[in-house]
């Protein structure tokens, strides 16, 4: 049998779990940020990171969506079996993930309502490897400004929007609707 | 066994924790917007910190140092008691030392103290809702924040000018995010209020009984309500700390008899004591 989709979790659920969120919530709090997230080993197709963050955040609660080539029966089993999520539409998503281009159209995911502009999905952008900077960030969680990567406009009118953790082997930074962006 | 063994590390389950980080992220993406989330009973009762407590729980790692405060002071039964819960769940080392912390969960004050990047300060709010005396319907209160209607609370703080002279609203004073969300700061003196603007540190806010969770991420614009005529100051008692001689900490009135002696001293107790020992 094969044993990969049962491989690659949490040895440690807890500590593991509760070090990958303080990266999290640190690069979505500094926006440009760059951290480094282990600790799971999914699928090839998957990076560390998103591995990571779909351990840390996913449960039976959250709908995932994935998009392109990453929809496999490998990474559905891998996901079924250490979270329990279920796999959704794009539009009921709570965490999407794929690289950009996979991930478009963006119109259809949810940002959110105006009474509930928390209802929004989380999108996790696979990037391959870190490009170089490419866009001048401001808004809440940074010092003046800062210059980071961002793979391209996103629907955003605050407070509705797309929140991005972006994705490259263990490293991740993260776009909260927040973020201003100038592109360079 | 020992507790920490008798407990899963922080106390709450995963699917808890979980539950709460994802609320976090939101909260920290949406600055200042009040995010619900499913409260849950813990070993306390309401009023003694559940939703700074959970806040706290969802964050703490195990290279944590962790500090706890009840009205500035280290020493205070809800201080000591959260301090040791933490202790005995998650086995992590704590401190009196607003330096040498890393997670701050607070009962309202902010420390003296600079704070510094990568602390995060967690906060026990009671009232989460800035408008709720104004308005006690949650549907109204959650239209008027998405419309960013808050002309109700100019008008409460003017009512308070034309009864009082001045705005009379000395604690839990609003403040503006990011010049959208009106949020209220919990229950610190509005002296604290200058301390949230552009703050190296993350701050989260947790209130247990109402079920909701809202924070400022680092070098956020926060700015207290205010007119121009009658500008936000942030004011604490005319007095110098009777214990190490402060003029610019946040002073406690003690009462010291029955004849009517009293005496003020700083509220935090770890600023004090680390003046006293200067001294020496």
């Amino acid at each position: 049998m094969d044993m990969q989709p049962i491989s690659g979790g949490f040895a440690d659920a807890p500590r593991q779990s509760a070090l990958a969120f303080r990266a999290i919530i640190d690069v979505m709090s500094r926006p440009g940020k760059l951290a480094t997230l282990q600790g799971a080993t999914p699928p090839a197709s998957l990076s560390v990171a998103a591995g990571t963050v779909i351990l840390t955040l996913a449960d039976a609660n959250t709908g995932i969506y994935l998009a392109g080539d990453l929809d496999s029966p490998a990474l559905r089993q891998w996901i079924a079996f250490h979270t329990g999520a279920p796999i959704t539409t794009a539009d009921c998503a709570d965490l999407a993930i794929g690289t950009w281009a996979d991930l478009h159209p963006l119109d259809r995911y949810r940002t959110g309502t105006v009474e509930y502009p928390d209802r929004a999905a989380t999108l996790i952008v696979e990037l391959g490897e870190t490009p170089a900077p490419n866009a001048s960030l401001t808004g809440p969680g940074i010092k003046d400004r800062i210059a980071a990567f961002v793979p391209g406009a996103r629907p955003t009118s605050f407070p509705l929007g797309l929140d991005l953790i972006l994705t490259a082997g263990a490293q991740v930074s993260a776009l909260p609707r927040s973020t201003q962006v100038e592109f360079a | 066994m020992t507790a920490m063994d008798a407990y899963n590390f922080a106390y709450l389950d995963e699917d808890t924790k979980r539950m709460i980080r994802r609320a976090l992220l939101k909260a920290v993406a949406i600055p200042g917007y009040q995010v619900p989330f499913a409260s849950r009973e813990m070993p306390m009762p309401y009023g003694w910190g559940t939703g700074g407590v959970q806040v706290t729980a969802a964050c703490l790692t195990p290279d944590d140092r962790l500090k706890v405060i009840d009205q500035g002071a280290d020493d205070t039964t809800n201080a000591v008691s959260i301090r040791r819960f933490f202790q005995r769940t998650a086995g992590v080392e704590v401190t009196e030392e607003t330096e040498d912390a890393t997670i701050i969960q607070t009962r309202h004050r902010v420390p003296e103290a600079p704070l510094q990047e990568g602390q995060i300060m967690v906060f026990q709010v009671p009232i989460p809702e800035p408008l709720r005396f104004l308005e006690p319907r949650e549907t109204e209160t959650r239209r008027m924040h998405a419309l960013a209607d808050y002309g109700l609370m100019q008008v409460k703080l003017y009512e308070d000018i034309a009864r009082h002279g001045r705005i009379a609203t000395a604690y839990a004073y609003p403040v503006k995010v990011e010049g959208r969300y009106v949020m209220d700061p919990s229950p610190i003196p509005k002296f604290d209020n200058p301390k949230l603007d552009d703050s190296p540190a993350l701050m989260l806010f947790g209130a247990g009984r109402e079920q909701r969770i809202y924070a400022l991420p680092p070098y956020t614009r926060v700015e207290s309500l205010d007119f121009d005529d009658h500008p936000f100051v942030a004011s604490k008692a005319d007095h110098a700390c009777d214990i190490c001689g402060a003029t610019e900490s946040y002073l406690d009135e003690v009462i010291t008899d029955d004849q009517g002696g009293r005496i003020f001293v700083c509220s935090d107790t770890a600023f004090c004591r680390s003046r006293q020992e200067d001294r020496q």
